[in-house]
């Protein structure tokens, strides 16, 4: 009698665990779908990003790369094409009307041709690519460094990021234009350029032509592709759905170094 | 169940007695528990990041002009029904069913890399998993390092961990032993066996701290720490390979874990890891001497 309420005891406990895990698996896809669940989730990217900056110094240089470990063809990933009228105008017309426009917190703001922007402090280097998806791809880029670019504008002093602004629509309808953004420490990091040329040639359409963000050390939703404007700014509010960033805006960390 | 303590049972002409023996102290208990719910979470949460790019390589990138060594893919049949492939060093293999495609939402087949039911969250929703895995990578950090500092306070590690040298002679019998499923009895199923000691401390001190470097090592900020540690490993994309691999040999060893505890006593080995308690039956001789 014993016996028999022992092993009835576990058949139903064995039971209870096959259906409790049943459950906290549907449990953790509500969870997903719940409004505060994925902000819980999301200290945990938050504890990433402050030890990130307490053990790696900001001016860490990211990993250059020799030539022999250049990939034979750099990915392009997203936008390959702007589906854009504006856009594709300007490159039929081999970007020569095209000007960079800095502008926002700033006592001085310009408007920079291709040829303005390839007169300023430059820096070649041989990085790694690594996609949020998992892949990763080797380039030498050639551009702009942001920082010198930053000092001719003289930031003000509330000025905390620096938002870049893209020609191609992210939506089917011509909405949803790409944007993204760093902060100001990130902004005047040595490897952080405007990259014009990639693999020793002017920067194909498909990887971001005229002008990509390189901001080494992060993932590669933050190199933003065919920059337009740069603003600098105090915060995101106000600035399409307030995270600094499309992919951010889906649901992507802000901080894009792990 | 206490009322199994110390109850003297009669076989044949031998006489038997059972006692409960405090086996796992609490934080033991506690942290094995937790690490069990952070493993699984980060096991099918990363199956769920790595669909976004189902491709495994070897080197600094993914394109060196070398193909993936692994690739989980998909392609159509004639009437446009998704076919599960699976490539591994160039061979082939058709997975519908479960690698390539499989059941989506609503039952039918549809191109994805793991099936729903072996991924968090369910559906291919890459910002969600990784929010979960950065979660409960800290959550499984946090818990080994309380462990690990537990293991060396508590004398753990030294006391019920670290082979003896009674351990290592006998190791070749304890490999025959495991193979006939025949497991120590009495006073030595107190302790670990050698093969369960050394399978423990390979989990605790090589493949969970290297999947946790690897882990690292995937960072772009982590790995400005040190110019190029990464190429200790292979590079990039070695490092995320090696943490899948190891993910993996994690599944392995949980699998025979479970076995071993199934067969030597499930539900002795249940309870003394929620209780602490472990039945232990020994001859009554025995008992006095002891």
């Amino acid at each position: 009698m014993k016996l028999h309420a022992r092993t009835s005891r576990r058949r139903f406990l064995a039971r209870s665990l096959g259906a409790a895990s049943a459950l906290a698996l549907a449990g953790c896809d509500a969870l997903s779908r719940t409004e505060w669940f994925p902000n819980v989730l999301g200290a945990g990217e938050k504890l990433s990003e402050a030890v990130h900056h307490l053990i790696a110094p900001r001016k860490a240089m990211a990993q250059e790369f020799s030539e022999g470990d250049l990939s034979p063809k750099f990915r392009s990933n997203g936008t390959a094409m702007p589906n854009s009228v504006q856009y594709q105008a300007l490159a039929s017309a081999g970007f020569a009307d095209y000007r960079l426009e800095v502008a926002g917190l700033v006592e001085q703001p310009v408007r920079l041709s291709l040829a303005e922007l390839r007169a300023l402090p430059e820096r070649t280097q041989i990085t790694r690519h690594d996609c949020v998806e998992g892949w990763s791809a080797i380039g030498k880029w050639k551009g702009a460094k942001l920082g010198a670019l930053l000092e001719r504008t003289r930031p003000k002093p509330e000025a905390r990021y620096v938002m870049f602004y893209c020609a191609d629509p992210m939506e089917d309808d011509g909405t949803g234009l790409y944007y993204e953004s760093i902060d100001m420490e990130d902004a005047f990091h040595p490897q952080t350029i405007l990259a014009y040329d990639l693999n020793d040639v002017p920067l194909p359409i498909p990887n971001g032509a005229p002008l990509r963000l390189r901001v080494e050390r992060q993932l590669g939703y933050k190199h933003a592709k065919y920059i337009m404007r740069i603003e600098l700014v105090r915060s995101f509010e106000g600035i399409a759905g307030g995270k600094g960033g499309y992919w951010e805006d889906q649901g992507y960390e802000w901080y894009a170094g792990i | 169940m206490p009322s199994e303590a110390a109850a003297p049972r009669q076989t044949s002409t031998r006489r038997f007695i059972t006692y409960l023996y405090y086996r796992h102290t609490l934080p033991v208990r506690v942290m094995h528990w937790i690490n069990v719910i952070a493993l699984t979470i980060l096991l099918m949460s990363g199956l769920n990041i790595f669909s976004a790019h189902p491709a495994l390589y070897w080197g600094k990138s993914s394109y060196t002009g070398r193909p993936p060594l692994l690739e989980i893919t998909a392609r159509e049949d004639a009437d446009g029904n998704p076919i599960g492939l699976t490539r591994i060093f160039g061979h082939e293999f058709v997975t519908t069913g479960l690698l390539g495609a499989s059941a989506g939402p609503d039952g039918d087949l549809v191109p994805r890399a793991f099936p729903t039911w072996l991924t968090i969250p369910d559906s291919r929703w890459l910002s969600m998993a990784r929010r979960w895995h950065l979660f409960f990578a800290w959550i499984f950090v946090i818990n080994g390092l309380c462990y690990i500092a537990y293991s060396i306070a508590a004398r753990h590690l030294a006391r019920d961990l670290a082979p003896s040298r009674a351990d290592w002679r006998s190791i070749g019998q304890s490999v025959i032993d495991h193979l006939r499923f025949k497991h120590p009895t009495g006073e030595a199923a107190k302790r670990y066996n050698v093969l369960q000691k050394l399978a423990y401390l390979a989990v605790i001190f090589i493949l969970l701290p290297l999947v946790i470097l690897m882990g690292f090592a995937m960072s772009p900020w982590l790995d400005s720490l040190g110019s190029g540690w990464v190429d200790v490993f292979g590079g990039r994309q070695s490092a995320r390979t090696i943490h899948f691999i190891v993910a993996w040999l994690l599944v392995a060893f949980v699998l025979i874990h479970v076995f071993e505890v199934i067969v030597s006593g499930f539900w002795n080995h249940l309870r003394s890891m929620i209780t602490g308690r472990y039945r232990v039956v020994v001859e009554a001789a025995d008992e006095t001497a002891r």
